[in-house]
């Protein structure tokens, strides 16, 4: 039977027939979809986690136990997993063990560009890369089996165009495997350092093992059609030089590490040269240049964005780049919705001048004009410790108009360890958790504090207000972001206060809010022109003949713009 | 031969469920074919584009500068913005409508003068569709997507009765009379 599906569709269908048992993930564009359509799978048990690395390591407990497991991340996941990752490399897998890491080349949605084919090489563990959606689903069952027989964790890398991309599979049926049950085994878990030091020497032997495996592995495959040029590629990249230069030889390396150096060398002698065609980082082309084989590569294409066939054509002279259109074209940024309960907050942020550190989320939109209201965005779960850093290093200077934002998945994947800092540390940060019910950014997906699992079962919603009592903050109060004075009330007494302060703006996603509200209306007679309203930055306001106007269409009612308005024309 | 087409548009016009359609539409004409989208943040009202591409065999799921043998754009800015796709002999579609940036909405900067115009310069075929039109007068302005795809299916050598039956497939039991009028409409359009 045949499905067409997307990479991540694929990956997921894929762990359904390798007899994946458990798998985890925290949400991250764009390997979000692989879990939602695990989820579909009711032979797998499957987990929306706080972050990357309760993920991680929940699936490694799984494996101790022999389940075959899966965990998926985005690029910037393997981060926060990082330290599992290492360790689980000497420990090993006893049950299948795939970890999928979703690389973004260009960055559509995110705040780097880091190539984890590197990670590969540093914890020691081997790489697959698939060059299209079929492949994605075949390589979690290579992955499987490489993994057991190995015993190793397995790193599989998509990038967005795999992820995203759809393509037609062929699809098979599930290979059901039973967990074999745990078996205590204390020279490989227990990694204090005696037993680490054994583990690293059959870490070393493994690569030995693998690399003769990668030499002859029947996916790292030689097309040899013309030979005056050679290509070596991976993923994505494949597919462009298939277009762009049908008639070369090339070798498609499906597992780029451990680097198969002879089969690249045999590969290259047949050729009269030798280009390598790969996104981002030149890690093929280092291996080979290590191993003195000379090629081609990121002197001549690009290192930074993703490709496409044109820019590999144009790379290698065989077409002209194109002119760029003369024309001043305005940018469509993203922006925050009409009705978004995040607007109010970061419009008080910037009415009170107030310096705004930031963290990732819809919200990070706020930190855009017209609201201009965040100051930093490092990464996920920075806002807080960026805060109290500035705080202990300025004092006085800067204390009383500063104030930490970030969002409710935020705050439960990696908020709470720097709100314990503050408290511990005797810090006076004022917090604001931006709670719309939800992890709206990467498409609504469920967290600790939404009362719902992956699975769809009902269980526990942690309370925002007893975490943050639970680790010592005395002060914390609820707000109404659409009730613009006590918004500003609030936040400008709390931001003065001696003490931590947690501010919980609560407020449902307006994507998911039941509740309908009539359009508001600009009476023309009564608008001035002014402008103000449209400082709220919301795209059902606009300025048509010097007046604003509502376009009724897009409007939720959340009335800031009313309560904005001097002249009371918005109603 | 591999056919690309590039749809395009701002956020929340449903472009991404439109190639969904012209997806299968291909795949059910027994074509090889992939298509590729962003996720994320452009949904939230910034600039969407999907790559559709069919043939025998494809490989690339992405269509280059200069690549798309058909640009269908949603809204006339963005046909501007992506016109450096547009194969020399290319076709643009253009849907005549605009829908004004948030830089432009709050008076930064000026929805661009003669939109039309300036694709006109670059492109060698320009149709340019009022969509909004055609969907008002099959009575529900909603089948705007369909009445657009049926303006591409003119364009491309994919059987009538094919779209019929995605369409029929995918949209709402109660409308699928009106957009199978739609989509007509978008057909026999001038
Ligand atoms: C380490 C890491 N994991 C995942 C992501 C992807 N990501 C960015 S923001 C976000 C969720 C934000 O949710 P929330 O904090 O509730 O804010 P909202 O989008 O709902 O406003 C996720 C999952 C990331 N950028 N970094």
């Amino acid at each position: 039977m045949k499905a067409f599906l997307s990479g991540d569709e694929a990956v997921a269908r894929g762990a359904y027939e390798a007899g994946i048992n458990v798998a985890s993930a925290y949400p991250g564009t764009p390997s979000t979809e692989i879990l939602e359509a695990i989820a579909k799978y009711p032979e797998i048990y499957s987990t929306w986690s706080p972050n990357e690395k309760t993920a991680f390591d929940f699936c490694s407990g799984a494996s101790f136990g022999g389940a075959r497991v899966l965990v998926a991340m985005k690029h910037v996941g393997l981060n926060v997993c990082a330290d599992s990752f290492f360790s689980m490399s000497y420990i090993g897998a006893t049950g299948g063990f795939v970890v999928v890491s979703c690389d973004d080349p260009e960055m559509h949605s995110s705040q780097n560009e880091q190539d984890n084919r590197h990670y590969a090489r540093a914890a020691k563990v081997p790489l697959l890369e698939p060059s299209s959606s079929q492949e994605a689903k075949d390589f979690v069952k290579i992955a499987v089996e490489i993994s057991e027989k190995f015993d190793t964790p397995v790193l599989l890398r998509l990038t967005t165009r795999i992820s995203h991309s759809k393509g037609i599979v062929e699809l098979g049926d599930r290979n059901e495997h039973t967990p074999k049950g745990y078996v205590k085994d204390f020279k490989k878990r227990v990694i204090l350092p005696a037993n680490a030091r054994v583990r690293h020497r059959v870490v070393e032997n493994r690569l030995k093992e693998l690399k003769d495996f990668s030499e002859n592995f029947e996916f790292n495959k030689i097309e040899d059609i013309d030979t005056s040029v050679g290509v070596i590629t991976s993923g994505v990249s494949y597919n462009y030089t298939k277009e762009v230069f049908p008639t070369a030889s090339i070798l498609k390396l499906a597992m780029s590490y451990p680097f198969p150096s002879e089969l690249c060398r045999r590969f290259a002698k047949r050729c009269k040269k030798v280009y390598v065609i790969e996104e981002n980082d030149p890690f093929i082309e280092e291996n080979l240049k290590i191993e003195g084989i000379k090629c081609t590569g990121k002197e001549k294409i690009p290192l930074v964005g993703e490709l496409n066939p044109t820019k590999v054509a144009v790379s290698f002279g065989l077409q002209k780049a194109k002119k760029k259109t003369t024309f001043k074209i305005p940018p469509r940024p993203p922006v925050l919705c009409p009705g978004c309960p995040h607007t109010g907050v970061f419009y008080t942020i910037n009415k009170l001048k107030l310096v705004a550190t930031g963290d990732i989320g819809c919200y990070t939109l706020g930190g855009l004009p017209p609201l201009n209201a965040m100051d930093s965005c490092v990464c996920m779960g920075a806002s807080i410790g960026n805060a109290f850093g500035l705080e202990k290093a300025l004092g006085s200077e800067i204390k009383d108009r500063l104030v930490a934002v970030i969002g409710d998945s935020t705050f439960f994947h990696t908020g709470i360890p720097p709100l314990i800092d503050v408290v511990y540390n005797k810090g006076k940060t004022t917090v604001l958790i931006l709670d719309n019910r939800t992890t709206a950014m990467t498409g609504h997906q469920e967290h600790p504090g939404t009362g719902k699992t992956l699975m769809g079962e009902k269980t526990v919603a942690l309370d925002l207000v007893d975490v943050c009592k639970g680790i010592g903050v005395k002060h914390t109060y609820t707000i109404d972001p659409y009730d613009l004075a006590e918004t500003k009330r609030v936040i400008s007494r709390e931001v003065k206060r001696n003490a931590p302060s947690v501010i919980i703006s609560k407020r449902e996603c307006i994507l998911l809010s039941k509740k309908k509200r009539k359009p508001l209306k600009v009476d023309e007679e009564t608008c001035t022109g002014c402008k103000l309203c449209l400082r709220l930055g919301c795209p059902a306001i606009s300025l048509q003949e010097e007046k604003a106007i509502v376009d009724e269409t897009l409007c939720t009612g959340c009335t800031l713009c009313a309560q904005v308005c001097p002249k009371d024309a918005i109603g | 031969m591999t056919k690309s087409i590039l749809i395009c548009g701002v956020g929340g016009q449903g472009i991404l469920l439109s190639s969904d359609i012209l997806a299968e539409v291909c795949m059910n004409s027994g074509y090889d074919m992939k298509k590729s989208e962003v996720h994320g943040m452009a949904q939230r009202g910034g600039s969407v584009i999907s790559h559709v591409r069919y043939g025998e065999k494809v490989h690339s799921p992405l269509i280059g500068e200069g690549g798309a043998d058909i640009i269908l754009s949603y809204e006339k800015l963005e046909a501007l913005r992506n016109l450096s796709y547009i194969e020399k002999n290319g076709t643009v579609i253009v849907n005549d409508m605009a829908i004004l940036p948030i830089p432009v909405a709050s008076g930064e900067v000026e929805y661009p003068q003669d939109v039309i115009d300036k694709i006109k310069k670059h492109a060698s075929n320009l149709v340019v569709i009022d969509g909004l039109g055609i969907a008002k007068s099959t009575g529900n302005i909603r089948t705007l997507n369909v009445v657009l795809l049926g303006v591409l299916a003119r364009h491309i050598e994919l059987a009538y009765e094919n779209w019929l039956a995605v369409i029929e497939e995918r949209v709402p039991k109660k409308t699928i009379e009106v957009n199978k009028l739609a989509f007509e409409s978008g057909y026999r359009s001038k």
